[in-house]
């Protein structure tokens, strides 16, 4: 039974939260623009570690408000809390942010075209 | 539907053969005279083929390299020992009531392997065709479960729709009054489907790869997977580099380790899935009954323990095991459901990790890298598939291409879209 620190309600069980699978998934603004090969790896390619992973919560059953963890799927120790749209502090979140193959990734970078342009 | 082929049969290689003779024979020098069942080799410095994960898929796919495909210097290596991942860990479930033509095949092709296995393996695996019970829970799922039937029976494979009371007739401890929370509104039902001992399949592909000469190396981790010009070349392991130009990955929740390994990725997330057993009792339920809607099935036993089976926790994990409340959920579907059982105690828990496929169907496919081959993504649902899996498997792994059975669960899909949606079928209790 994991004990996850809502930003907002503070400890809770687990059971009062739902899980919102990998943190930092950029959505590609101009889809068109990806192949089929990108595409497919934006909506189905998952990044699946053993260890630190980023990831999203909401506290279904409480506030029902959204935030990001860093856990580690092998002990599940629970590293760090943060907003969304914001990115870890952790050591170990920041390595596991940057060294994600998501930050190289076409939809990523598609992402970031489609919003400096806006 | 394609008849399966059996290897084995009459090609047998001087092991001594497991009979009620050789039982009554041993009886005689009270049992200590036992060969072993398969061998503790050293690993070679080279193989034709490289299985990785000694589980019931690996084993069964070294198998039927050796047995069928001729390629005789075959290793399976093993991190811990045979059996001990999901093979060990699973309800021992075997069905092949699947919606998609696709999923037909291939898990009705297993089912007639399962049907004369333990003939073929000379080993007892305790296959029994109890038959399995799917529940419905609502008006809505009793029109989706008919249609099912009907699509099912268009591919040949045995299933009957079945009302609350001949339900009650089947299974006299289940609860079919209308006041339930989820009650009862009826079920569809697969004779042919049943269990078997789950490491009983892993100990009899184990003695009969052996058999064949396949090189069973446990307590050996792939740290590796070596690679020259695009093709593989070999595995790095604790017990050293092990070359080999055909490695075929059978790992199951750690797929994604094994690939990220090769510079590849795949489309899958590692998940606990918790069962549990209760206390040996006299026989009380002689047929495997699931349920989708409230995430749980049952089945006994052949010594006496009830055993249940949960559906996924929601978070990834690797750690085999899970939380709390998923049994807690399962446990109070149960009661319900079976009031008799409110008073059993629990006897013991685990988790084993699945490697869940956004679309709940397997991958079995070659890769970008050539002779690097990959069997995965069977999610909750790998076990009744063991020798239907193994068989094309390895005929992916010998050949070089996939059969018309497994041509449908290439990695490619994901980029076609050709997506094999067992999610209703599968979703909880696969």
């Amino acid at each position: 039974m994991l004990l996850i620190e809502c930003p907002w309600c503070g400890p809770r069980d687990e059971a009062e939260f739902a899980y919102g699978g990998e943190a930092h998934i950029a959505r590609p603004t101009e889809p068109d623009k990806l192949s089929d090969a990108e595409w497919a790896e934006y909506l189905f390619l998952a990044s699946n570690p053993r260890g630190t992973y980023l990831e999203r919560w909401r506290h279904a059953h409480g506030c029902r408000r959204w935030f990001n963890a860093v856990r580690d799927t092998y002990t599940h120790e629970i590293i760090e809390i943060y907003a969304m749209g914001s990115l870890p502090k952790s050591k170990l979140g920041i390595q596991a942010y940057e060294d994600s193959w998501r930050r190289g990734s076409a939809a990523e970078q598609n992402a970031k075209r489609g919003s400096a342009k806006s | 539907m394609v008849t399966p082929t059996l290897g084995m049969r009459g090609l047998r290689r001087g092991k001594p053969r497991y009979s009620i003779f050789s039982l009554a024979r041993h009886a005689l020098d009270y049992h200590e005279g036992w060969q072993r069942a398969w061998r503790a080799p050293e690993p070679q410095p080279e193989y034709d083929a490289v299985i990785i994960g000694g589980g019931g898929h690996g084993l069964a796919t070294a198998f039927y390299l050796a047995s069928l495909h001729g390629i005789r210097r075959v290793a399976v290596v093993e991190k811990s020992w045979i059996g001990g991942g999901n093979t060990g860990r699973n309800t021992t479930i075997i069905r092949s009531n699947y919606l998609w033509d696709e999923s037909a095949a291939i898990y009705e092709h297993a089912l007639k392997l399962w049907e004369g296995l333990s003939q073929e393996l000379n080993f007892n695996l305790m296959f029994s065709q109890r038959g399995v019970l799917t529940l419905a829970h609502s008006e809505h799922e009793m029109k989706e479960m008919s249609r099912r039937v009907n699509a099912i029976r268009l591919n040949g494979i045995d299933s009957t729709v079945m009302t609350p009371a001949q339900i009650k007739q089947l299974v006299p401890i289940i609860d079919i009054s209308p006041s339930l929370r989820y009650p009862v509104m009826g079920g569809f039902f697969q004779q042919r489907g049943g269990t078997a001992r789950h490491d009983a399949v892993a100990w009899g592909y184990a003695r009969a790869a052996d058999e064949c000469g396949v090189d069973i190396i446990q307590n050996c981790e792939v740290t590796g997977i070596r690679q020259a010009k695009g093709a593989v070349t070999g595995v790095e392991t604790t017990r050293g580099f092990i070359k080999s130009a055909k490695v075929g990955c059978v790992t199951a929740g750690h797929s994604g380790i094994m690939a990220a390994m090769a510079g590849l990725r795949l489309p899958i997330e590692s998940r606990p899935l918790q069962a549990l057993v209760s206390e040996p009792i006299k026989p009380i339920i002689d047929t495997v009954v699931m349920s989708n809607a409230v995430h749980m099935y049952i089945s006994q036993s052949d010594k006496g323990e009830l055993v249940f089976g949960a559906g996924t926790d929601a978070y990834n994990s690797y750690a085999q095991r899970g939380s709390l409340p998923v049994i807690e959920h399962l446990l109070a579907s149960a009661v319900e459901l079976y009031p008799i059982v409110s008073r059993l105690r629990v006897m013991r828990t685990w988790g084993g990790i699945v490697d869940t496929c956004p679309d709940a169907s397997p991958i079995i496919s070659t890769t970008p890298v050539k002779g690097l081959y990959f069997n995965c993504g069977w999610g909750t649902g790998g076990f009744k598939a063991t020798p239907g899996s193994g068989h094309v498997f390895a005929d992916l792994i010998a050949q070089d291409r996939p059969n018309a059975i497994a041509a449908p669960y290439t990695l490619e899909r994901f980029t076609t879209g050709s997506l094999i949606d067992e999610h209703g079928a599968a979703g909880v209790a696969h």
